[in-house]
């Protein structure tokens, strides 16, 4: 599991690098990169803070990853979470933080 | 690197679930100041970053704390400190009210009280539980957060512990803090085993890869007790995605099945490890693979199963979309490597009720601490209160001296003049030695005294290259002493599975 960044979308607002717990994210020439992707733990913290959606999480295709990618959109209450998927379909599910999980 | 010189009246190693609380409980009970120092931002960081599923440690209407201390014991398969989980559980149900004042999503009865799953699960909405508990933290001026800074060693001064030494992450600092108390609250340790996916998904772990069991080796190194390394935990979780099964199991009510579609969790039990060595039973003797029986349920759980699981492991989410929702496809399942960590089993500092370890000034709690199991989130910030206390008890004596930083400083420059890099394949050489030698996924946990007596040299060899192991930054300075800690902590464990043995 880990993420990408999407250069053409990323603003260099630093935001990401600040709240990695494993601190892989860093600034480069005003873009966020991750030096060492296999690090990464697949948590979406980055993408919950990027305001511009250049973050997507994917699954590795060692662990049975398909292509699919997954964004996040901030607003307010509510996380979009926007999903590309493999066939190129998407796939939007919208959580809103004041609602409980059902389990 | 420069030193820099910090002191304060408590200092917090590890901000996470134990460490923001222990700080915020110290300021409402006294007027002295607090240091929170984490390795990464206290917003996202350690087994909160994505969020959690429920509070797991709460007491539910006609149960006593006496029940939750009698259900830890009875699931735990080692010895676990009757006294600690008491203590703990005592004030479990007030840690949920104050979760809810900072703005926690709690699910409700119609009058009032808590919904509940069993009567120990709280329902709630944890994604985010700790961008919460970091805003709390913002807003108490007495509490100094010192971000991106990894402890890695006490300062011991006589009898005492009076402050740690750490790193910057992204600069070249070393930080030199003196303080009268200090908590450690750096939770437990990752990757010290090889994972599920050894490849390119490495750190697709389910306790946070970055969690190093730094807390552990610092005592260790320092001569503290500790207790219970042997109780490993295994945890029986999604395949692949590594993702929480409780949801699943307890939430839905699927049953754990064979590839042959028999139901096997009764064969076993149903206490936390009998479930994972059924699966791994199964499995060995040609039964696997092993499922959550989903296939069925009604698709409008199919929803809130997806969403429940994107506040807290989003992979498993995006896995459905890519592949077949739970109500078309069971769910696979899987054990994972072996972790320690104090708030699922007993392993950790052995401390007192007061929290207080067998190091004067220094104290413990959350995942960190041993002797307590079945902490989880809630049980974490409560022996964060009762540590606060009992450190505030502590501290009368003057602030201590600084100590010499020097000789420190110049082992960690002697980092940048060697010409090896060899961090991540020392790595992988310590997680295949205590994979094959101490009892991981490939032996079924298994493990032997001859084993464990190739394990223990093997690994001491690693640790000796170790020393000599290339740094260009500080990052890589900072994975070398996680490489480190992981290693010190492989010998704990090695050490504590010879006398299950013996
Ligand atoms: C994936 C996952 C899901 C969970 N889900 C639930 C759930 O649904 N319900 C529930 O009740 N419990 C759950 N738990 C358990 C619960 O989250 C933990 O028991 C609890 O967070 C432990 O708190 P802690 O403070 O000891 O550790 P953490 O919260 O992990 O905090 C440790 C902190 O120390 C920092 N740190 C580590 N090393 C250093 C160092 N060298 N220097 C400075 N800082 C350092 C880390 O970055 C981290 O911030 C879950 C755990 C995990 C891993
Ligand atoms: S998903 Fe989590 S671990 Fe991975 S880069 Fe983003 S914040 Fe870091
Ligand atoms: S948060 Fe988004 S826009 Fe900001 S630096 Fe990171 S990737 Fe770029």
């Amino acid at each position: 599991m880990s993420i990408l960044i999407e250069e053409s979308k990323c603003t260099g607002c630093g935001a990401c690098t600040q709240v990695c717990p494993g601190s892989l994210l860093k600034l480069q020439d005003a873009k966020a990169k991750i030096a060492k992707p296999e690090r990464c733990w697949g948590c979406c913290s980055c993408l919950k803070e990027c305001p511009v959606q250049a973050i997507a999480l994917y699954l590795g295709e060692d662990m049975g990853g398909r292509g699919g990618r997954m964004h996040v959109q901030k607003e307010g209450h509510l996380l979009h979470w926007i999903a590309a998927l493999p066939g190129g379909a998407t796939k939007i599910i919208t959580v809103d933080s004041r609602d409980s999980n059902k389990y | 690197m420069n030193i820099q010189y910090l002191s304060t009246d408590f200092l917090i190693l590890g901000g996470g679930a134990a460490g923001c609380w222990a700080a915020l409980e110290f300021c409402k009970r006294s007027q002295g100041k607090a240091l929170l120092l984490e390795k990464a931002n206290i917003r996202r960081s350690g087994c909160l970053a994505a969020g959690v599923n429920a509070l797991n440690a709460y007491i539910g209407p006609g149960h006593t704390p006496q029940d939750y201390a009698d259900y830890a014991k009875n699931d735990a398969e080692g010895a676990v400190d009757e006294a600690l989980l008491l203590s703990m559980a005592e004030r479990l149900n007030g840690t949920v009210q104050k979760l809810e004042s900072l703005g926690l999503t709690i699910l409700k009865n119609p009058d009032g009280s808590y919904a509940t799953r069993g009567w120990r699960n709280v329902k709630i909405n944890g994604e985010n539980i700790k961008p919460l508990l970091a805003g709390a933290v913002a807003q108490e001026p007495r509490i100094t957060v010192l971000n991106q800074a990894n402890a890695f060693d006490y300062i011991v001064q006589g009898d005492r512990v009076t402050g740690a030494f750490a790193i910057a992450v992204q600069s070249p600092v070393l930080y030199v803090v003196t303080a009268k108390a200090v908590l450690c609250a750096t939770g437990g340790a990752a990757g010290l085993y090889q994972p599920n996916h050894p490849g390119f998904s490495r750190h697709k772990l389910w306790y946070p890869p970055f969690n190093t069991g730094a807390g552990y080796a610092m005592g260790v190194r320092a001569g503290a007790k500790m207790t219970g390394f042997a109780q490993r935990f295994v945890a029986l979780r999604c395949k692949d995605t590594i993702a929480p099964t409780g949801t699943l199991a307890q939430g839905v009510g699927a049953k754990q099945i064979n590839a042959l579609g028999e139901v096997y969790e009764q064969k076993y039990g149903t206490a936390t490890m009998q479930r994972v060595r059924g699966t791994v039973r199964e499995n060995a003797e040609n039964r696997g693979p092993c499922y959550l029986r989903t296939a069925g349920i009604p698709q409008e759980q199919d929803d809130e199963l997806a969403k429940a699981y994107l506040n807290m492991a989003p992979g498993q989410t995006l896995r459905w979309l890519e592949t077949a929702p739970p109500s078309v496809q069971n769910v696979e399942i899987d054990g994972t490597e072996p972790y320690i960590t104090g708030g699922h089993t007993a392993s950790g500092y052995a401390v007192a009720v007061d929290r207080a370890t067998s190091l004067k000034g220094l104290f413990a709690a959350g995942d960190a601490a041993g002797g307590c199991p079945q902490k989880y989130v809630t049980g974490a910030l409560a022996e964060a209160e009762i540590a606060a206390h009992a450190a505030l008890q502590y501290m009368q004596d003057d602030p201590p001296q600084a100590p010499d930083a020097t000789p420190v400083l110049q082992t960690l420059n002697a980092y940048f003049f060697y010409d090896t890099d060899t961090v991540d394949a020392l790595e992988e050489e310590m997680q295949g030695v205590m994979d094959a030698y101490a009892g991981g996924i490939s032996r079924q946990y298994t493990y032997t005294k001859e084993g464990l007596a190739v394990a223990e040299s093997k690994i001491a060899a690693i640790a000796q290259k170790s020393k000599s192991c290339a740094a260009k930054d500080m990052q890589d300075l900072v994975y070398i002493l996680e490489l480190q800690e992981r290693l010190v902590v492989c010998q704990a464990v090695i050490a504590a599975l010879k006398e299950v043995c013996a």
